[in-house]
């Protein structure tokens, strides 16, 4: 009895796998391409109407409605250190749920979806700690080209540096 | 079965019900305590509340409440029964209080998904010691009056009785809930439960009361019809199903016949009892409910529990609705055309989401009552404790505020009693010395003002000491030199600031100098104010203001550049448009403006928030003079966009996480999809005078 049900644990486990797990959403900023694990991803919606709000860091752009829901929005670029970029009709809003929290990420055009095995992503080089790396988990390969996997719980966690260098 | 007990909707009705109860006879015990004696009435009253929480509490296995509700019971009963004359009331009170206490604290940690561990051996063996003492008392020892339904043991049956019946006899038992008692079919459960303990063999129509979804309305039809067999005695039986709560009617119907059983019954009665055909007339006149009147039965229930939850997410659903509505009707689209028909079902669909909103809003109302009745048992409390004799007043408890404001202002307000009874009311003695009643009174007034709540506590106590807080406020460096020139006012304000306590002594209810400022800080939180009068020698008023809602704001929409604010309308004194030279700097750059020979500081929301588009010549904006609690401002922004209601939203966890911003108390959605930054008068004006 206590074998069956485990064999069925892992059937759904399998199947689970093959939905969500290994899945990346890419997406371009400048030549690099990244992957976000799908799992976090609500939906993708084009570039709409922010609302700023004040004292805030300058990635943060501000607020915006979706659906009548007021989700907060971060522009990916600029949390990345990367120089600022009029958005147009291709800028995203990639809208990202983590333990409750959604954020809206601007993004300059989301590319595809791809599945990356876990043994196909290679750890990253700790060479040198710029700005963007500390948000990148690891390095996927797809055929020949490279995908920055970006670990999601730490995009969203506000930089304790930052805030600090912000009020002094 | 047993696990159906324990699932999660029946835990709830338990908890809900069960506290409700204990509250109910708190408020009784007080009443009667201030009688000086227990009047059968809630003798009776409290018997019959312990009963039901014996059963239920029972019934969820929860050994101890149960246990302890059934010794409080006993002792009820015995005053029942005996009606001993000599009652100690206030140490009966105090028992039953520890009782209410012990009940209490066993439903939180249920409600916090704990197990109800308290132990009641020592309250129990209090219980019984005072009933052994209250029968010494009364030369009652002897008495026979035990309860004769204790927690599952066989029925009572007296001895002469039972030799008569004691053959197996059928009857038939119609069962009439009270009307509006809810849940009909666990009800029926209940008494399928505890019939089980005097009897095997039994039917019951409809027979699966739990898992058939219809039988709710077929028991509120037809009654819950049980057949039941048992060696009792009928007048047994009716007074068995007595016990239990929520009944209305009963009806006994014996099926074989016997004559001996039936002169048991009222005489009255017996020509048209057994006729099965019309049991509905058959019993009234003996089965005396004094509690429910005599209702048609199959009249509907016209209340029902609403979780807060999903009242939440109706008011959330109602002010989208609101700004659709606006969005639809103001859509840019349709500016300009001449709509006829369409603008006559536009006004017909603001109207009715209108009053849908104001039924919203008033469903989550509720009246101030059981908050403020809860502060007798605090009052009572103290004035035991302390030997001070108070008086609790209340007014106006049918007040009613939104229920998430309730909840915020109820410990605020029980600190204000508290320190009231403690600090301010004084000993009977000193009170006859100078010449006032024994007795000291504090009064909770609750009425209606406006767009507000206004609370008044007044004690008639010894007032607040000038000298007394200034010293204290000098002490703890909470003021400077300029004390002696404070106002009264000014002074007395000082008792809300954080670290001071003017009462040396920490007693177990008040004083440990974390007080006022915590209810300041709990009142100013839901968007109200504090202020304390006080004459010294003649008591003190603290008067609350509270605002009726906290969803809905009425909000004057001001652009600054691309982005818009909203402004709290009460907040507003006025609008102009200045003239650049009215406008002037001091020393240190401050702008300001004299009005009407007064100088104001002026706020430019541009400059404080870093907004990079907006006007920057005084001339080209509008000055919004701002009263906030201690100061006035004047805010310039780019021009007022117009009056509107505002449902209140807060801003995004991963905002709030990231940084507290001063000044802005949350944000809306306007008519045309746009958000609005809501602006806090008082956080803005604070962090103006901070910044220089």
């Amino acid at each position: 009895m206590a074998e069956e049900f485990d064999e069925f644990d892992e059937l759904e486990l399998a199947e689970d796998d093959e939905t969500e797990e290994g899945k990346y959403l890419t997406f371009n900023l400048d030549n690099e391409a990244y992957g976000l694990e799908i799992i976090y991803v609500t939906e993708i919606i084009g570039i709409q109407k922010i609302t700023e709000v004040p004292e805030l860091p300058e990635y943060v752009k501000g607020i915006m409605s979706l659906r009548g829901q007021i989700i907060p929005v971060v522009d990916v670029r600029l949390r990345f250190g990367k120089p600022d970029r009029e958005y147009d009709e291709r800028t995203c809003v990639i809208v990202v749920e983590i333990s409750d929290i959604t954020v809206g990420l601007i993004v300059d055009g989301v590319a595809e979806v791809v599945a990356i095995p876990e043994e196909e992503i290679v750890a990253h080089p700790d060479l040198d700690e710029t700005d963007s790396r500390q948000f990148v988990r690891g390095i996927g390969k797809v055929g020949t080209a490279v995908k920055l996997i970006l670990d999601c719980q730490k995009l969203l966690e506000d930089d304790e540096m930052e805030n600090h260098n912000q009020e002094v | 079965m047993a696990e159906q007990y324990m699932n999660d909707p029946m835990q709830e009705v338990f908890i809900f019900e069960t506290s409700q109860q204990l509250e109910q006879m708190e408020q009784s015990v007080i009443k009667t305590e201030a009688l000086g004696s227990y009047p059968s009435d809630t003798i009776n009253e409290i018997f019959r509340i312990m009963h039901t929480i014996k059963s239920s509490a029972a019934m969820m296995l929860i050994n101890n409440m149960s246990v302890v509700a059934h010794t409080t019971e006993d002792m009820f009963y015995f005053m029942r029964e005996e009606k001993p004359e000599l009652i100690d009331v206030s140490t009966l009170s105090d028992l039953v209080f520890e009782g209410i206490d012990f009940m209490k604290m066993e439903l939180q940690k249920i409600k916090n998904g704990a197990e109800a561990d308290g132990n009641p051996e020592t309250l129990i063996e209090k219980i019984k010691e005072h009933l052994k003492i209250l029968k010494e008392n009364n030369n009652l020892t002897n008495s026979q009056a035990v309860n004769n339904e204790p927690v599952a043991e066989k029925y009572y049956i007296s001895s002469n009785k039972a030799a008569k019946i004691s053959e197996p006899k059928t009857y038939q038992v119609i069962l009439q809930f009270e009307a509006d008692c809810g849940m009909e079919n666990i009800r029926a459960f209940t008494v399928v439960h505890n019939l089980k303990e005097i009897t095997d063999s039994f039917k019951s129509i409809p027979e699966d009361v739990i898992n058939d979804p219809d039988c709710v309305e077929t028991i509120k039809r037809d009654g819950f019809i049980l057949q039941i067999d048992t060696p009792k005695s009928k007048d047994k039986l009716e007074a068995f199903f007595h016990t239990m709560a929520f009944i209305d009617q009963i009806e006994i119907v014996e099926l074989d016949k016997t004559m001996e059983i039936q002169e048991e019954i009222c005489g009255l009665l017996s020509e048209d009892t057994i006729i099965v055909p019309q049991p509905k007339e058959s019993l009234r006149a003996c089965v005396t409910n004094k509690e429910a009147p005599v209702s048609s039965g199959s009249q509907s229930q016209s209340m029902i529990s609403v979780s807060v939850e999903k009242l939440d997410k109706l008011m959330n659903l109602v002010g989208e609705m609101v700004i659709s509505e606006a969005m639809v009707t103001q859509n840019p689209d349709i500016k300009g055309l001449v709509l006829d028909n369409f603008s006559k079902s536009a006004r017909q669909l603001k109207k009715i989401t209108n009053e849908l909103q104001d039924m919203v809003m008033s469903i989550r109302m509720v009246p101030l009552g059981p908050t403020f009745f809860k502060m007798n048992r605090i009052v009572r409390d103290i004035s035991k404790k302390l030997e001070k004799e108070i008086n609790l007043e209340i007014l106006g408890e049918e007040t009613e505020v939104d229920k998430n404001i309730i909840e915020q202002i109820g410990d605020p307000l029980m600190h204000i009693v508290r320190n009231s009874a403690d600090h301010g009311i004084e000993t009977a003695e000193t009170r006859v010395r100078q010449g006032k009643p024994r007795a000291g009174t504090i009064t909770l007034e609750a009425k209606n003002a406006g767009g507000e709540v206004v609370i008044i506590i007044r004690d008639d106590g010894k007032g607040l000491s000038r000298d007394g807080i200034l010293e204290k406020a000098l002490e703890n460096g909470l003021v400077g030199d300029e004390a002696a020139n404070m106002t009264d006012t000014e002074v007395f304000n000082l008792i809300f600031l954080p670290g001071f306590s003017t009462k040396e002594a920490v007693t177990e209810f008040s004083g440990r100098g974390v007080g006022m400022d915590v209810v300041a800080k709990n009142i100013e939180a839901v968007g109200g104010n504090i202020l304390v009068e006080s004459v010294e020698g003649q008591g003190t008023t603290i008067t609350l203001k509270i605002p009726l809602t906290l969803a809905i704001i009425e909000g004057m929409n001001i652009r600054v550049g691309e982005t818009c604010y909203t402004l709290p309308i009460m907040a507003i004194k006025e609008s102009f448009i200045p003239k650049a030279q009215e406008v002037f700097r001091d020393t240190d750059q401050n702008e300001m403006i004299m009005i009407r020979g007064q100088c104001y500081p002026i706020m430019r929301l541009k400059e404080h928030y870093k907004v990079k588009t907006g006007a920057t010549e005084i001339e080209d904006g509008i000055l919004i003079m701002l009263e906030g609690e201690t100061k006035t401002t004047c805010l310039f922004a780019d021009e007022l966009l117009g009056e509107q209601q505002v449902v209140v939203k807060t801003l995004p966890k991963y905002i709030q996480r990231m940084k507290k911003i001063d000044g802005l108390a949350g944000c809306t959605l306007l008519g045309d999809g746009n958000i609005s930054l809501i602006l806090d008068v008082n956080g803005l004006i604070a962090q103006k005078r901070l910044k220089n």
